[in-house]
């Protein structure tokens, strides 16, 4: 269908302002972070770097910046296991309630977050498990088994078979086959599903609520200073920096995987 | 390599050697007779958990949600009733939280819809390759950038004297403020790219051959928009809806930032931490699944599952 000029006109200008609206508040935030007034009222202040010091110096900020870097990374490890067994399942073999187990892998993402938040919650107190740095381990993997299950099997989608085989018959075992020629073949889908992960832990928030205790990660640190008039200047620095951890492995990871759609569809 | 031979092998060709036994070999081996072990061992883990802990997990709230706690002790009493379910069903105020956070959640999704498709047909059938791509991944980014801080960001830009009323105050006008109209906004805006990239997805696959034909035949641009490409784009649309609705019904942190009305989260969580209530929170937080298996249901007679 050939557009009229005119139409043409109308939707490049609506794809302009929407593409306006998704960037404005990140432009805003990033400004903030610079501000030289301790206020939050615009027009901001001179710019200056001021406040990336003081953040770096600040032993809240910083204890929560490393229990964020250490749940990310421990929950994408267990993702990351998890998620390609369940993607080798699915994709090698023919059972009995294969199609459910993609719904159940999607599902602790597609429910609302206080779902899975105040499940796990009384899970874990029907249990016993103290809630702490180990349960918001627990729950963050729970939700990114999704992206390195979507990653890894759209891959061995794609990946032939017949190259096992191959190795198969020329005298490897399974385990060495899986090493000299399967791994390579899903290394980058890993890598792609992995940083994915990572990025979702780093800034999640609603769960994280229902299983932290009194532990703080970057966002809860976030949440619970950014009524605090003094820390205002801190928030802004921190909210750039969690921004900017967040898109640049994002940016990375979708050069990586771009074609599979691994990074498109799910949060 | 050279080509098999046609014959079998003649005399003069050695024999394989035997491959080198270890127990790792033997292990392979057996595993390789027996593909129903492989597959147990590679389903335990995942399943373990995902089965076992998180659906679990669920058994478990939602039982606990027919418990009941003791005004006078605070202990959680383990005897079945469905005083909670009777609480929700019958109080003024939680019916009317329930219902702002459908009406919202609803008016979320109708305004992603309106502002997904222009840009969405844009990228789809306007763009060249190159801009296409680039469009792709500036939707993609924001969507993957943190939530929090991008509800923070409107917190700035939303306050008395943020930069909204600055850039407004020249025509007279006013931003909204916080309040239910900026966390409607604030939705509509963290959802907009679940519902823009289905929506561009559908939109690509509509075959060119179907306009011209339509166009063939008479039609002008609107009346074939109308009659061939919107049926066509209808289930992306649903299985977008499904994420901007989904999203809003079971958040909490945006109300809690830019508004002080409730939401169905606001209450659960409450319940959750301060006022200490379990069984009560998860007897509420039913109400968002309810609501979901429902919209899910109806998504998936309208085609929304293919699209996803």
């Amino acid at each position: 269908m050939e557009q009229s000029r005119p139409a043409r006109i109308v939707l490049r200008i609506f794809t302009i302002l929407t593409l306006v609206f998704i960037y404005f508040p990140i432009a805003v935030i990033v400004l903030y972070a610079f501000n030289g007034n301790t206020s939050l009222q615009w027009p901001i202040g001179n710019l200056t770097l001021e406040w990336f010091g003081r953040a770096l110096r600040d032993p809240g900020i910083r204890s929560a910046l490393l229990l964020s870097l250490e749940v990310a990374t421990l929950a994408t490890i267990v993702a990351l296991f998890l998620g390609s067994l369940a993607a080798f399942a699915v994709q090698r073999f023919r059972f009995f309630g294969r199609e459910t187990i993609s719904f159940i892998v999607i599902l602790p993402l597609a429910l609302p977050g206080i779902v899975t938040g105040i499940a796990l919650n009384s899970a874990f107190r029907a249990v016993g498990i103290p809630l702490g740095t180990l349960t918001i381990v627990l729950g963050h993997a729970t939700f990114c088994v999704v992206v390195i299950y979507n990653n890894v099997i759209a891959r061995l989608r794609r990946t032939a078979r017949s190259t096992e085989e191959a190795s198969m018959d020329l005298g490897a075992d399974t385990f060495r086959t899986f090493h000299a020629i399967t791994l390579p073949a899903i290394r980058t889908a890993l890598l792609a599903g992995g940083i994915l992960a990572f990025a979702l832990s780093f800034d999640e928030v609603i769960v994280t609520t229902f299983t932290a205790g009194l532990q703080q990660t970057l966002p809860i640190w976030i949440l619970s200073n950014y009524l605090r008039p003094t820390q205002a200047p801190l928030v802004n620095v921190v909210a750039v920096f969690v921004l900017l951890l967040s898109i640049v492995p994002v940016y990375v990871a979708a050069r990586m995987s771009s074609g599979t759609g691994g990074a498109s569809g799910t949060r | 390599m050279p080509h098999e031979p046609a014959h079998p092998m003649t005399s003069d060709a050695a024999p394989l050697p035997a491959p080198p036994q270890s127990p790792l070999r033997r292990l392979s081996a057996q595993l390789y007779r027996r593909p129903r072990v492989q597959l147990a061992a590679l389903l335990a883990p995942p399943l373990g958990w995902l089965v076992i802990a998180y659906l679990g997990s669920l058994a478990i709230m939602l039982i606990g949600s027919f418990f009941t706690v003791d005004a006078f002790t605070g202990a959680i009493v383990t005897e079945p009733s469905l005083s909670n379910y009777q609480t929700i069903l019958t109080s003024e105020v939680y019916r009317t939280i329930a219902l702002r956070t459908v009406l919202i959640a609803a008016a979320v999704t109708i305004t992603d819809a309106l502002i997904a498709f222009p840009i969405a047909y844009y990228m789809a059938r306007m763009a060249s390759g190159r801009n296409r791509g680039l469009l792709v991944v500036s939707i993609l980014l924001p969507l993957w950038s943190s939530y929090l801080v991008k509800v923070y960001a409107w917190y700035l830009i939303l306050a008395e004297n943020g930069i909204l009323n600055w850039l407004l105050a020249p025509f007279g006008l006013k931003g909204p403020g916080y309040g239910d109209v900026a966390t409607w906004l604030v939705f509509s805006y963290l959802w907009l790219p679940y519902m823009i990239l289905p929506i561009y997805a559908a939109l690509e696959r509509v075959p060119g051959s179907l306009l011209e034909a339509s166009a063939d035949l008479g039609a002008r641009s609107w009346f074939t928009f109308r009659r061939v490409v919107l049926p066509l784009v209808f289930p992306a649309v649903v299985a977008g809806s499904i994420f901007t609705f989904s999203l809003t019904l079971g958040d909490y942190i945006t109300p809690k930032i830019l508004s002080n009305t409730q939401f169905i989260g606001n209450v659960v969580y409450a319940n959750v931490g301060v006022a200490g209530d379990l069984p009560f929170a998860a007897a509420y937080a039913t109400v968002p699944i309810l609501i979901m298996i429902v919209y899910l249901m109806l998504a998936r007679k309208a085609g929304a599952f293919e699209s996803l």
